[in-house]
């Protein structure tokens, strides 16, 4: 009790330092942190994963003081335009849907399939029940091909149903899916491969294209001298696709 | 946390539990068990205090305060917790920005809505983007606070003013006879009494805000049931104690706890409602007089 009162009394008098003067922007990074390799909360409870790696460096080259933040990924991006933070940054495939709402920079991984993944090879895809996370290109795919579909809110939670026979299947990323089933000992195999979607991009406010251009122009430099691509190498394997 | 803890690859048995136990992952899950226990003991007497203000508006002789206490338990109960949750904490955090904003900023420009997108001057972000995580921690929490108190605290509101209605019309008429005014016979005599018949209401609400706490997770606070996911779903090697999906035993401790948080207040509760009834004329405390 005593704590919260000392905590709303800092409130208070850090909310009075704001007359002080805008010096300083710190850009808050939203991510999910539940959707490994890309970012996850590691042990220590901090966020990790490509996507902390490749933002530090990016707010390096574009000379920004960077905070991470983890929001629930079905309102990430409310949550993004009334200005919680500044960027999405959770490995959001850029489709013309989001970009209706949102801003995208240029993509920093390129497309990359998606993979049906159950526990055996002849499950039904066509006709069968099929996990994907909510919000997702995976799920609107999958309500388009005809199979029921079943939404999760977390990535995590669509294997679950696919281990405890909820769903015959799950269509995820396949840079998330292949650690999985490599390593599930033969209990999960790969059944299908399918091309969705383009490729992955910071997401921010549609007003806000300074910030915009500034993360283009560091993922540009990225791209050129080749870092980018060692990154992507290094979280996602050497045969991942790469620019 | 243990100075073997350096190599988790190489641990087994005990050594490793006792290391991915002690992860700083799972002390934030065990600070979080605080979290939920701070919000509550904030939550419930400042929902008390709502549901009071609430129930005395709803019996005002001032027709407008009537009407505004009447309307405030109506319409908050009437909306679903998960939408209150979702889209009014957006728009209280976004009116106190818009406030800020007129008077820190009056020179500022550009619209604040842009589209899909609400601009606020830097200056009148709440909390600033350049503070602290935590100050941005605090703030959610206490916008948290916030909503549980209206929504519960309009629940409450209702419950008083009932309890406020059982208490016997011959009890205002003697206080009145004594010359009392309004005021002094509903402090002196109403409020002292309507306790008892408000217990089963407000303690049936209490056992529900207990339930309610994993909506925290919508205001971005991380509860105990969001680190319970989180840590109990399965790991790949990317992480350093790698596990298959454990989210039984972690929900199995949170069913735990929250039967221990019930079982003791339900003790609580039960004595609370002893003491009111003490030398008062209710069939409760009848029951009482027979058994001692």
């Amino acid at each position: 009790m005593k704590k919260m009162i000392a905590m709303s009394a800092a409130l208070a008098v850090s909310a009075g330092m704001a007359l002080a003067g805008s010096h300083g922007m710190t850009v808050r990074m939203g991510t999910e942190g539940a959707y490994p390799p890309y970012n996850f909360i590691n042990d220590n409870g901090e966020v990790d994963g490509f996507e902390r790696e490749l933002g530090d460096e990016l707010c390096k080259r574009a000379g920004l003081t960077c905070e991470w933040v983890t929001n629930e990924w079905d309102s990430i991006i409310p949550n993004l335009v009334s200005g919680n933070y500044d960027t999405i940054i959770a490995g959001m495939s850029i489709t013309a849907e989001r970009d209706e709402v949102i801003d995208f920079t240029q993509e920093y991984i390129p497309p990359s399939p998606s993979l049906y993944v159950a526990l055996s090879d002849d499950a039904d895809l066509k006709n069968g029940v099929i996990a994907a996370q909510t919000n997702t290109i995976q799920a609107a795919f999958v309500a388009e091909s005809g199979a029921t579909l079943v939404e999760f809110a977390t990535p995590d939670e669509t294997i679950a149903a696919v281990r405890n026979g909820e769903a015959d299947a799950v269509l995820a990323d396949s840079d998330f899916l292949k650690p999985i089933v490599a390593e599930s000992g033969g209990e999960l195999v790969i059944v299908d491969q399918v091309s969705i979607g383009g490729g992955v991009g910071m997401g921010l406010r549609e007003s806000d294209t300074e910030l915009k251009e500034k993360f283009n122009a560091a993922i540009s430099s990225m791209k050129e001298d080749g870092t980018l691509n060692a990154l992507i190498r290094k979280w996602f394997g050497e045969d991942a696709a790469t620019f | 946390m243990f100075s073997f803890c350096s190599d988790p690859a190489s641990l087994e048995g005990t050594k490793w539990l006792a290391c991915y136990l002690t992860t700083g992952k799972h002390m934030a899950f065990y600070a979080s068990f605080g979290t939920v226990m701070v919000l509550l003991l904030i939550t419930a007497p400042v929902a008390l205090l709502f549901g009071f203000g609430g129930a005395v508006a709803a019996r005002s002789p001032f027709l407008p305060l009537r009407w505004f206490g009447k309307s405030y338990t109506a319409v908050v109960r009437g909306v679903p917790d998960i939408a209150f949750f979702l889209f009014f904490v957006i728009a209280l955090d976004q009116a106190f920005e818009y406030i800020r904003h007129k008077l820190k900023c009056p020179d500022w420009e550009l619209p604040v809505r842009q589209g899909n997108d609400f601009v606020v001057c830097p200056e009148a972000k709440l909390p600033l983007s350049s503070s602290p995580q935590w100050v941005h921690e605090t703030y959610g929490f206490f916008i948290a606070v916030l909503t549980f108190a209206i929504v519960f605290g309009a629940f409450a509101a209702n419950v008083l003013h009932g309890a406020m209605r059982a208490v016997p019309r011959a009890q205002i008429e003697t206080a009145e006879a004594y010359g009392m005014t309004r005021r002094q016979s509903f402090w002196r005599i109403l409020v002292p009494q309507m306790w008892l018949y408000a217990l089963p209401g407000l303690s049936n609400l209490w056992m529900i805000l207990i339930k309610a706490t994993p909506l925290l997770f919508l205001l971005g606070v991380e509860d105990i049931v969001y680190w319970a996911r989180e840590l109990g779903g399965a790991k790949t090697s990317a992480y350093a104690y790698p596990h298959p999906d454990w989210r039984l035993w972690y929900f199995l401790a949170l069913l735990v706890f929250y039967l221990g948080l019930t079982r003791i207040s339900e003790i609580l509760l039960g004595r609370l409602s002893a003491r009111l009834s003490h030398g008062r004329a209710t069939l409760g405390s009848e029951r009482q007089g027979r058994t001692a």
